[in-house]
């Protein structure tokens, strides 16, 4: 296999890519943002859009990052790559978390202790995807706890259909309430096993709102999902308005004939991504990915 | 605009009213879970508390904090954290510290808002992630307690400088705005 010929290392594109995902929205998510500005009624509600848009105004402008929750970043490599990249992921990792600087969220899960670098067992979290293709792509997902704390999955009966699944979507963010930081954008995986319920409700985050679902039975459940939330009165903050979604994206995959396997995965208003594409003839960076 | 000069004594935080927006200037502290077992637990054991935290407002915050060559701190980004996650900590803890507002996101619970009914104190509702604003409003750095919890949990003091905007999202009469919306809420599918 023919390994692609870095045009910069590793290391370098993924403070790059850390550094854009942090400090720059997003423009689907941005016009998102705008167009929820402009039919939201409630005062409370317009007062919490326009602090988050002034706010990612002077983030982009400062080069800092738009929230202090700077997550856990998740990295999905695509293409082809060899078992080097990890090391060379981890390094950006740490130099990107004193250069922005990022905030050292990592911490051991019992004792709690924090080495202050995002590194430490397990982390970062890498998922690959080897393909054909003849470039390397390398996208972050910077997830704050606010809204990975509100992530469900259920193993509904296959008899509970597609009522069952709305049913758990709009239970799933309605109970969330506030603190995922809505409007959100809604990330729901369909099929597949348990854990790979999971991947997939979180991989629907990276796929740009402005990108339209290819499935036209998912492009529906979207679009039924972002009335149904909308209509829900929950808000910006959770402090009532209509505008509690920004978008809702779908993955699906096969499953077992006795399972029917729904997970939701939030992304707050701030949802940051970041990828490059890397090829022989040089970088691309773009803020979305469809894996 | 309705700025508030802390700290703030209990007849001001129970003339607020639900829903309204204010802007906090002078001393703030930040706590989040690490901050509130510990003071919790330092009150319990008769253990020294750091001063700041008396008649306190605490924001629910874990900031991205920069130091300088010269030893000294400053913001870079700071908002605020998920308020439920010190639900069970709050109760106990206003009393104990005669907390007079919690900045967060959010909301708490019920317990919280029996609390700062019974006691004095308001939630004060910040907008989530908008953490460049209001680092900004932070101004000043002034010290930091307990830097051994690590940044995110550290207590950290502020002067501060138009902190905002602020809704008045739980009041002193025990009344929630998060509840209100809570009861409204439209779960068709």
């Amino acid at each position: 296999m023919t390994v692609i010929k870095l045009s910069e290392p590793v290391e370098d594109i993924v403070v790059n890519l850390l550094r854009l995902a942090n400090t720059k929205l997003p423009a689907d998510v941005g016009w998102a943002l705008e167009a929820a500005a402009g039919w939201e009624t409630s005062e409370v509600a317009y007062t919490q859009l326009g602090a988050i848009m002034e706010n990612v105004k002077k983030a982009e402008h400062m080069g800092l990052p738009m929230c202090q929750d700077t997550g856990i970043p998740v990295f999905y490599v695509r293409g082809r790559f060899d078992s080097s990249i990890a090391a060379e992921i981890a390094r950006g990792v740490e130099r990107a978390t004193r250069e922005i600087p990022l905030r050292p969220n990592t911490v051991d899960p019992i004792t709690r202790e924090n080495h202050g670098d995002n590194l430490g067992e397990g982390m970062p979290l890498i998922h690959y995807i080897p393909t054909g293709d003849d470039f390397t792509e390398i996208t972050v997902l910077p997830k704050g706890a606010g809204s990975e704390n509100m992530t469900r999955l259920t193993m509904l009966n296959p008899a509970d259909g597609i009522e069952g699944v709305k049913r758990f979507v709009v239970d799933a963010v309605l109970d969330a309430g506030g603190r995922p930081c809505p409007p959100s954008i809604v990330g729901v995986g369909i099929g597949g096993t348990s854990d790979r319920c999971v991947e997939m409700a979180k991989e629907a985050l990276l796929i740009p709102l402005d990108e339209e679902n290819p499935d036209p039975t998912l492009r529906k459940l979207e679009e039924e999902l972002f009335v149904a939330l909308n209509g829900s009165g929950l808000g910006p903050m959770g402090l009532g308005g209509s505008t509690t979604a920004l978008g809702v994206r779908i993955r699906r995959c096969a499953c077992h004939t006795a399972s029917l396997p729904v997970a939701v995965n939030i992304g707050c208003w701030a949802t940051r991504r970041a990828s490059a594409r890397i090829t022989d003839h040089g970088v691309d960076y773009a803020q979305g990915a469809v894996l | 605009m309705k700025v508030l000069r802390t700290p703030l004594d209990e007849a001001t935080v129970r003339s607020l009213k639900l829903g309204e927006t204010v802007y906090l200037s002078g001393p703030i502290v930040t706590g989040r879970d690490e901050m509130h077992i510990r003071a919790l637990e330092y009150a319990d054991e008769g253990k020294d508390v750091p001063e700041c935290l008396q008649g306190a407002v605490i924001f629910h915050c874990g900031p991205i904090m920069r130091r300088s060559d010269d030893g000294s701190w400053s913001v870079v980004a700071a908002g605020p954290t998920t308020s439920a996650r010190m639900n069970r900590l709050e109760p106990e803890m206003i009393p104990t510290f005669n907390i007079r507002a919690i900045v967060g996101k959010g909301g708490m619970g019920r317990e919280t808002a029996e609390a700062m009914r019974d006691y004095g104190c308001v939630y004060l509702a910040a907008t989530g992630g908008a953490a460049v604003s209001l680092a900004e409003g932070l101004d000043r750095c002034v010290g930091v307690e307990w830097e051994d919890l690590g940044m995110a949990e550290a207590m950290w003091r502020f002067e501060a400088n138009s902190l905002g905007p602020l809704i008045v999202a739980m009041d002193a009469n025990g009344e929630s705005l998060y509840e209100k919306v809570n009861s409204s809420l439209v779960r068709d599918v």
